[in-house]
C-alpha cells in the first residue's frame, strides 16, 4: 500500500501560486521556427521604446518541431517560379487553399533559409561534376549562387541535427535573453475588458516553480504548432511517445485563438503521413533522393499499374498531378491494405544496390563502388539520424541493413498541422496589397485582408507556423518566415494603435484560481481512496487523454476503422467530446508536471472537437486517403470546392460553422 | 524507456539549480531528485527520443533503450556531439556496428549574426530585412 498518497514527480504543486503580472506592448507565444522567426525580425522595426517578450514551454535551444534536427529543408523556391509552388501545394491539398498566404510565403522563405545557412546550417552543395558535398565542405553559399542539392523540386538537403539551436540563437540574440522566458506554459488568451474583439493579454504557469504569469500586452502572436495524440497511437504503450509529429504539440494553436474568437479554417483538415512503421522514419529522402518504390505484399509495384491510374482519374483535376497528392497516395496504400495485398514495403534494398549497378555499368571500379557505397550507406543513415533516431534504434535492434532488405511503411494516426503536407488552422488576413482579392463582405470570416498581414479575426492576435489555416507545404522555413512577416506587421499594429491600453476582463487572482483549479482539486479529494490515481471525485489527465483518443479513433475515423466514418458516427463522437470536456473540469494534478498535462488536455480536447464538427459539417471526403465520410464519399467539387470556416462566441458560447468562396489567384489552366 | 540515466555516471549537475537534462528536455520529462541527486525521466511513455539530453549531457550519463511495445531488445544507438559534428555508434542486435560522422554546425558557436542594430526602412510595405522589391503574381 502506498498511503499516504503522494504527488507525481519532483515539484509539487501548492495551492495557492505566487502571481507575476507583466507589462509589455508585445507577447510572443512560442518557440519554434515561427517564433525564432518573428523573435529575430522585430527589433529590425520596433524602436527601444516598445517592450516584447517571447514565452515558451520548453527551451527555444530545442523546441517545437525542428527540436531534434531535420535531414532536408523542405521548402526553397530557388529556380522555380513562385506560381508553380503555388500551383504544386493547392495540387496536394485538393484544391481548397489560400494562395494569397502561399505566394506571400513564397516570396519571403528563400531569406530565411538563406540566413539559416548563414547562421552555420550545413546545405549540401552540387560541385562541377555534379557531384554531393556535404554541408560542411567548402563551396559557394545559396547566396553567392552555390547550387544546393535537390530531391523533389522544392527541397533541399542538409546536415540539419542543430538546425534548431543553430536558429535559436540569433533569435535570442536579437530579442535579448532577459526577454525570453522558457519553462512558461501559456494557456489562455485573454480578451480587452473594454475594446470588443480585441486581444489583451494572456496567462499561463511555470513549470519549474509555483507562480502563475498574468501578461497584458497590445498584441501577440500564438504559435504553439499543431496537435499531437488526439488520435489513438498505434503504439499505445512506451511508443506512444513516438509520434510522428513532435509529442509536445497539443493544439494549443487552435484552441487558444479559437477560445477568444478568432476563426478557424480547414479544421477538417488532417494529416495522415504514412511512415516507416513504428519508427516514424521520414519517406522523403527515399522516394526522392533514393528513388526506392513501394511494393505491396505480393511483391508488386503497384503505384504504377492500370488499376492505380484508373484510380486516381476518378479524382481529377487533382490525380493527374505527376506528384501525386500526399491524401491520394495514402488512398492508394489503403486499397491494397484493405485488399489483404499488405504489407506496404518501401523496397529500400532494390533502390540502393541499383545506384551500385549503375555505377558498375558505367564502367567504376570495385575499389571506388565499395567508396560509393560507403558513402550513400552514411546518407541513408543520416536521414533517420537527423531527425527521428528512434527509427534508426528500431533498425538497429532488427538487425535491418536497408541494402538488404526493405522496410515497411503505415499510414500512422492523423495529426493536425497547418505547416506540412496539410493545412488546418487560423483564418488570417492576407498582405494589404491590390492583388489579394478585396471581398466585399461585412465579415472578416470571409474576407482575405483587413489591414494586418497573418492577423486573425481578432484585433491584435497573430498566428504563424502551424497556426496559419489554408496555406500547407510551407515546413521549417516556411514558418520562419511567416514568424518574420508577423513580426513587422505586429510593430505596424503598435504604432497605429498607440493610444490603447491593455485592461483585463478577470482578475489576477481570478485567472490564477482557474488556472490552478486542478490542483485544488487534487489537494481536496486526494485521501478519498488508497490510490492517487483512482479517485471517484477527479481524474487524471493520463486518463483523459487516452479517453479522448479511443472515442476519436473509433468514431472520429482513426486507425480503428481505416479513417472511415459518417454523420451518425460523427455525432456519437461529438456527445462523447462534449461529455469529456465537462470532465476535464475534474482534472487533477498534484505536481507541476502533471499540471502541465492537463492543461494540454484541455487543448486536445477543444482542438479535436473543431476537427470532428467540420468532418460533419463538410459533406464529402476531400482527402481520401486522409480520411472517408461513408455517407458522402466522393471529392464533390461542386458543392464543397470552398472553405468551411469555423467561429467560437465566446460571450455566447456558440459555433458558427460556414461555406466561404476559395479564390484562385494563380491561373487554374492549365492546372499544374 | 526511451531515455534512462545511468546513476554511476549522473553526478545531478553538482546540485546546480537545474540540470542539463531537465533545461533541454522539450518534452519536460527529465528531473531530478534531490535525495539522490540523480536524474531520471518520469514520463518514458511520453519521450519521443529527440535525444536532446542524451547530447547535452555532460557526464554522457544519459542513453536510450528502444520502445519496449516494438523494439526488440540489444540494439543501441548513440552520439557524441561536439561544436562542428556529431559522431553516432549504432549497435545492432546481431552485435554488428557501425559509426557515421556527420557536420552539424560551420560557425563557432555564439557566432551567428543577429543584424542587431540594423533596421528596415517602411512599416508600410512588405519588404522585410535584406529584401528588395518583393514580386506580385503573374
Amino acid at each position: 500500500m502506498a498511503l499516504p498518497n503522494k504527488p507525481k514527480g519532483e515539484i509539487n504543486a501548492v495551492v495557492n501560486p505566487e502571481i507575476v503580472e507583466h507589462d509589455v506592448d508585445v507577447l510572443i507565444v512560442g518557440g519554434g521556427m515561427a517564433a525564432c522567426g518573428c523573435a529575430f525580425e522585430i527589433k529590425k522595426w520596433a524602436g527601444d521604446d516598445l517592450k516584447i517578450t517571447l514565452v515558451d514551454k520548453a527551451s527555444m535551444e530545442r523546441s517545437g518541431a525542428v527540436a531534434q534536427g531535420l535531414s532536408a529543408i523542405n521548402t526553397y523556391i530557388g529556380e522555380n517560379p513562385i506560381e508553380n509552388y503555388v500551383k504544386m501545394v493547392r495540387n496536394d491539398l485538393m484544391g481548397v487553399v489560400r494562395e494569397d498566404l502561399i505566394y506571400d510565403c513564397g516570396r519571403h522563405v528563400d531569406e530565411s533559409v538563406k540566413l539559416f545557412e548563414e547562421w552555420g546550417l550545413p546545405i549540401w552543395k552540387k560541385d562541377a561534376d555534379g557531384e554531393t558535398l556535404d554541408g560542411a565542405k567548402p563551396a559557394p553559399t545559396l547566396r553567392e549562387g552555390g547550387t544546393p542539392v535537390r530531391t523533389g523540386k522544392w527541397q533541399i538537403m542538409i546536415n540539419g541535427e542543430s538546425y534548431k539551436c543553430i536558429v535559436a540563437e540569433p533569435a535570442k540574440a536579437a530579442l535579448g535573453e532577459e526577454n525570453c522566458l522558457e519553462r512558461i506554459f501559456i494557456v489562455k488568451m485573454l480578451l480587452d475588458k473594454n475594446k470588443a474583439n480585441q486581444i489583451a493579454g494572456a496567462v499561463g504557469f511555470s513549470t519549474r516553480e509555483n507562480k502563475v504569469h498574468v501578461f497584458r500586452c497590445k498584441t501577440a502572436l500564438v504559435a504553439c504548432g499543431g496537435a499531437v495524440n488526439i488520435f489513438r497511437p498505434r503504439s499505445t504503450g512506451e511508443g506512444k511517445g513516438r509520434a510522428w509529429y513532435p509529442v509536445w504539440n497539443a493544439g494549443s494553436t487552435y484552441t487558444m485563438c479559437a477560445q477568444v474568437g478568432a476563426t478557424l479554417t480547414m479544421m477538417e483538415n488532417r494529416f495522415t503521413p504514412a511512415r516507416f512503421k513504428d519508427g516514424y522514419g521520414p519517406v522523403g529522402a527515399w522516394f526522392l533522393l533514393f528513388k526506392a518504390k513501394v511494393q505491396n505484399g505480393l511483391g508488386e509495384f503497384y503505384a504504377n499499374s492500370d488499376a492505380v491510374k484508373e484510380e486516381l482519374e476518378k479524382f481529377m483535376p487533382y490525380g493527374a498531378s505527376a506528384v501525386t497528392p500526399t491524401c491520394l497516395r495514402n488512398h492508394l496504400m489503403l486499397n491494397e491494405l484493405k485488399a489483404g495485398r499488405g504489407p506496404i514495403y518501401m523496397a529500400t534494398d532494390v533502390a540502393l544496390n541499383k545506384f551500385l549497378e549503375d555505377r558498375r555499368a558505367a564502367g567504376m571500379d570495385e575499389k571506388s563502388v565499395k567508396k560509393f557505397w560507403k558513402h550513400l550507406e552514411s546518407e541513408a543513415w543520416e536521414d533517420f539520424l537527423d531527425m527521428s533516431v528512434g527509427q534508426a534504434g528500431l533498425w538497429a535492434g532488427a538487425n535491418i541493413e536497408p541494402e538488404k532488405v526493405g522496410s515497411e511503411i503505415m499510414p500512422t494516426e492523423p495529426y493536425m498541422l497547418g505547416s506540412h503536407s496539410g493545412c488546418c488552422g487560423i483564418w488570417t488576413s492576407g498582405p494589404e496589397e491590390s492583388w489579394v482579392p478585396d471581398v466585399a463582405n461585412e465579415s472578416r470570416a470571409h474576407k482575405y485582408k483587413w489591414g494586418y498581414n497573418r492577423m486573425t479575426t481578432v484585433d491584435g492576435l497573430f498566428t504563424a507556423g502551424d497556426g496559419v489555416g489554408a496555406s500547407g507545404h510551407k515546413f521549417s522555413s516556411g514558418a520562419h518566415a511567416e514568424g518574420r512577416i508577423v513580426a513587422k506587421q505586429m510593430v505596424k499594429f503598435c504604432r497605429d494603435n498607440a493610444s490603447f491600453k491593455p485592461e483585463l476582463k478577470q482578475s489576477s487572482q481570478e485567472l490564477a484560481d482557474e488556472i490552478y483549479a486542478p490542483v485544488r482539486l487534487y489537494h481536496e479529494h486526494v485521501g478519498a481512496s488508497t490510490a492517487a490515481d483512482v479517485n471517484p471525485n477527479y481524474c487524471k489527465p493520463a486518463g483523459i487523454m487516452m479517453r479522448l483518443m479511443k472515442a476519436t479513433d473509433e468514431y472520429g475515423g482513426g486507425v480503428a476503422t481505416y479513417y472511415m466514418t459518417s454523420g451518425k458516427l460523427l455525432g456519437i463522437c461529438l456527445d462523447l467530446l462534449r461529455m469529456l470536456r465537462e470532465d476535464a473540469a475534474k482534472m487533477a494534478a498534484g505536481d507541476l508536471h502533471e499540471l502541465l498535462r492537463a492543461w494540454e488536455n484541455y487543448h486536445r480536447i477543444w482542438c479535436v472537437e473543431t476537427h470532428i464538427r467540420h468532418i460533419e459539417f463538410r459533406q464529402e471526403s476531400r482527402y481520401p486517403g486522409f480520411y472517408y465520410r461513408s455517407d458522402f464519399p466522393k471529392v464533390d467539387d461542386e458543392n464543397w470546392k470552398c472553405f468551411v470556416n469555423s467561429t467560437f462566441n465566446p460571450e455566447t458560447q456558440d459555433w458558427l460553422c460556414e461555406k466561404v468562396e476559395c479564390i484562385n489567384i494563380v491561373e487554374t489552366d492549365p492546372w499544374l | 524507456m526511451p531515455s534512462y540515466v545511468d546513476p554511476s555516471k549522473c553526478d545531478g549537475c553538482k546540485g546546480g539549480d537545474k540540470t542539463a537534462c531537465m533545461y533541454i528536455c522539450p518534452n519536460d520529462l527529465m528531473v531530478l531528485n534531490k535525495e539522490e541527486m540523480k536524474a531520471y525521466n518520469q514520463e518514458p511513455d511520453a519521450c519521443w527520443e529527440c535525444y536532446s539530453c542524451v547530447k547535452i549531457c555532460p557526464q554522457g550519463a544519459i542513453f536510450v533503450r528502444g520502445y519496449d511495445d516494438f523494439v526488440p531488445m540489444g540494439g543501441q544507438v548513440h552520439p557524441m556531439r561536439s561544436a562542428d559534428s556529431i559522431m553516432w555508434t549504432v549497435k545492432f542486435r546481431n552485435g554488428n556496428m557501425k559509426r557515421f560522422k556527420f557536420p552539424v554546425r560551420t560557425t563557432a558557436e555564439g557566432a551567428a549574426n543577429a543584424y542587431k542594430g540594423q533596421k528596415g526602412a517602411s512599416l508600410d510595405d512588405e519588404c522585410l530585412l535584406l529584401e528588395g522589391a518583393l514580386p506580385t503574381p503573374k
